[in-house]
């Protein structure tokens, strides 16, 4: 079956672009670590014990600093990334995003409320993670509360939801506006934390995204073929058998917990779950069964790619990665449209 | 690879049947639909409607603009609520699950939704999703199922198309062969020639004739066009004002006396050996 080959084809290459990011990713930075000697810590760190491994310095480098902080954005990122592909389906939309339904200005409110007025790092992870994180899950939540509500009905429609999922932005921009301008000491912290950051990165950190990230990713992952089946209209679908309302519901959810999840740790990074699926979308077919995966591997990929550019070119200090994101993003998406014209969702 | 293929994965359904309803129906099978009653909002557009349409048999639904065509048909697609009850070969269809529903009656609206996103093939893959757990892949056996409903409607070319470059008349196959590939018993055809030319309408509905006799289906259309009615369908029902006005066959139903009191039409009724033509006549100026 050609579209059997094809699909796995992609999933090999994003497999191997992955790989080799995230290489590049451990390898490039303040000190430059020789490729041979990191393969040859990692796999001794695997208890595989080949080649010569890096000094001990340098390994302490490699294993505390770069390796979580490829792992995290890798993890970001595709779940940004996969969080996209599956609201722009949820909604037949391809102008949505994970920050869509309120995750992004909520957990923006969360965090400028804790910078402005909380005590902060008084946890293991930090105050404004954790409020960021039950900020976005709020933000979703009051959305699709008050989209069910507005339609009456077991089910909200997706035109309901998605201007709930606006109302309910506006209103909480709104009061994030309102405490940052009270708290004007603190803009800088804010400004940065809206930008997006993974300078913080540990192995404490991805400990604690993990398990929010794997049902995340589960979930949306084996959601591939209701999403197409969603993609014919609420009615097709139920005389296929399927209830669209159960569908939104849980692939929302799902989105909705691995994008809180990823806004805790790195902010407000944009443009990722936008445009990721965009691409993978014009490269390799718009079923949502090829789709999603591919969006969780490219979408890891090009996060670390930003990040190494974020953390190397006005070294020692950092570009918020939001900007990376979008401004070597953004061309290339440009030159993509033109060259590849796509289907959308 | 032949019609009995496809006739034959139709009997031998992966979703096994339920016991048959205790009480064996002395009026055998097809569909059977009596006092159905159903509101959009608060008006009422179905009001008690009878009908009965034999297995293997063509029956179309015609009537003036909001006569309830379309939601008698939904009705029994399971997408409006309503009172009555709708027998399928004896069975309760309301007391099937969504997914048996969808292995015994398959639906194509008259405006159907074709994702830019998918190409043919995957699109009529769409129709296996009630015979498998919805988090599953498609098996062997789907795909198999497929390739025979893109044959059977001459779409094995095109399969690996995305499905905006198809025409309207191709586009109406692809929905057909979704509608085929869930293997139902019945079909329901809402305006399937409302995008078409003459020449492409009469394609597809001698395309679905076919599959009528081929494969054993019982099939009931909307139609607008009087004349394709007439000539096709083998039994009419005039719905108007969500009531059953007459029902019977065409040369009983389309006369000139219920045009002119149902649609408020001039027209000529003209009997051929492929059965009834309606000919617009235009008022005297």
């Amino acid at each position: 079956m050609a579209g059997a080959g094809r699909r796995r084809v992609a999933v090999v290459v994003a497999v191997v672009a992955l790989v080799a990011a995230g290489l590049l990713g451990v390898c490039v930075g303040a000190v430059a670590l020789p490729a041979p000697g990191v393969v040859s810590s990692l796999l001794g760190r695997a208890g595989v014990h080949v080649g010569t491994p890096l000094p001990s310095v340098q390994e302490e480098i490699l294993v505390q600093w770069r390796v979580p902080r490829v792992l995290l954005a890798a993890l970001v990122g595709g779940l940004l990334a996969v969080a996209g592909a599956s609201y722009q389906g949820v909604f037949r939309n391809p102008l949505a995003d994970p920050y869509l339904l309120g995750a992004a200005a909520g957990a923006g409110l969360g965090a400028t409320v804790v910078i402005g007025y909380g005590p902060q790092n008084l946890g293991p992870l930090g105050t404004v993670p954790a409020a960021a994180f039950v900020g976005a899950l709020v933000g979703v939540g009051l959305a699709y509360g008050l989209g069910t509500t507005a339609a009456r009905q077991g089910s909200a429609g997706s035109a309901t939801l998605l201007l709930a999922g606006i109302a309910v932005t506006s209103f909480l921009t709104a009061v994030q506006t309102l405490v940052q301008q009270a708290n004007s000491d603190d803009l800088r912290q804010i400004y940065s934390w809206i930008l997006g950051q993974l300078g913080t990165a540990s192995w404490h950190q991805l400990r604690l995204v993990l398990p929010y990230a794997l049902v995340s990713a589960t979930v949306l992952l084996v959601s591939g073929r209701a999403l197409d089946v969603l993609a014919v209209g609420d009615d097709e679908a139920r005389t296929l058998g399927v209830r669209p309302g159960l569908v939104r519901f849980v692939v929302l959810v799902a989105a909705s917990l691995g994008t809180a999840a990823a806004v805790a740790v790195s902010g407000l990074i944009g443009f990722v779950g936008l445009v990721v699926p965009h691409v993978v979308r014009r490269l390799a077919g718009g079923s949502h069964r090829i789709v999603l995966p591919l969006s969780l591997l490219v979408g890891g990929a090009f996060l670390v790619l930003a990040d190494l550019i974020a953390r190397t070119v006005v070294s020692p200090a950092e570009l918020p990665i939001g900007v990376v994101t979008a401004f070597v993003g953004a061309p290339f998406f440009a030159a993509l449209l033109r060259v590849r014209p796509g289907s959308t969702p | 690879m032949n019609a009995l293929d496809l006739s034959a994965v139709r009997r031998g359904r992966t979703v096994p049947r339920p016991d048959r309803s205790p009480e064996p129906s002395p009026e055998g099978g097809g569909l059977r639909v009596r006092g159905l009653s159903a509101r959009l909002g608060r008006s009422e557009v179905l009001t008690g409607v009878d009908l009965t349409v034999r297995p293997g048999s063509w029956s179309a639904i015609v009537g003036p603009n909001g006569a309830g065509k379309s939601t008698l048909l939904r009705a029994v697609a399971g997408l409006v609520p309503h009172e009555g009850r709708i027998l399928l070969d004896g069975a309760d269809v309301d007391s099937f699950g969504p997914r048996r529903r969808a292995t015994e009656i398959g639906y194509a609206p008259q405006s159907p939704v074709l994702p830019d996103s998918l190409d043919v093939r995957e699109y009529v893959l769409l129709g296996r999703t009630p015979h498998r757990f919805l988090l599953a892949a498609p098996g062997a056996e789907d795909r198999r199922i497929t390739e025979l409903a893109l044959e059977r409607l001459d779409l094995t070319g095109m399969a690996g198309r995305p499905l905006k470059t198809l025409s309207g008349g191709e586009r109406q196959r692809a929905v057909l062969a979704r509608a085929l590939a869930q293997g139902p018993g019945l079909l329901l055809l809402d305006e399937p020639t409302s995008a078409l030319d003459l020449g492409h309408a009469q394609k597809l509905l001698d395309l679905v004739d076919r599959l009528r006799i081929e494969e054993g289906l019982t099939v009931l259309s909307t139609l607008h066009d009087l004349t394709l009615a007439g000539q096709y369908a083998e039994h009419l029902v005039l719905l108007a004002d969500g009531r059953v006005a007459k029902a019977g066959p065409p040369s009983e139903v389309l006369t000139e006396a219920m045009l002119a009191r149902h649609y408020g039409a001039r027209a000529e009724i003209l009997t051929g050996p492929d059965g009834v033509r309606v000919l617009p006549v235009r008022a005297p100026r």
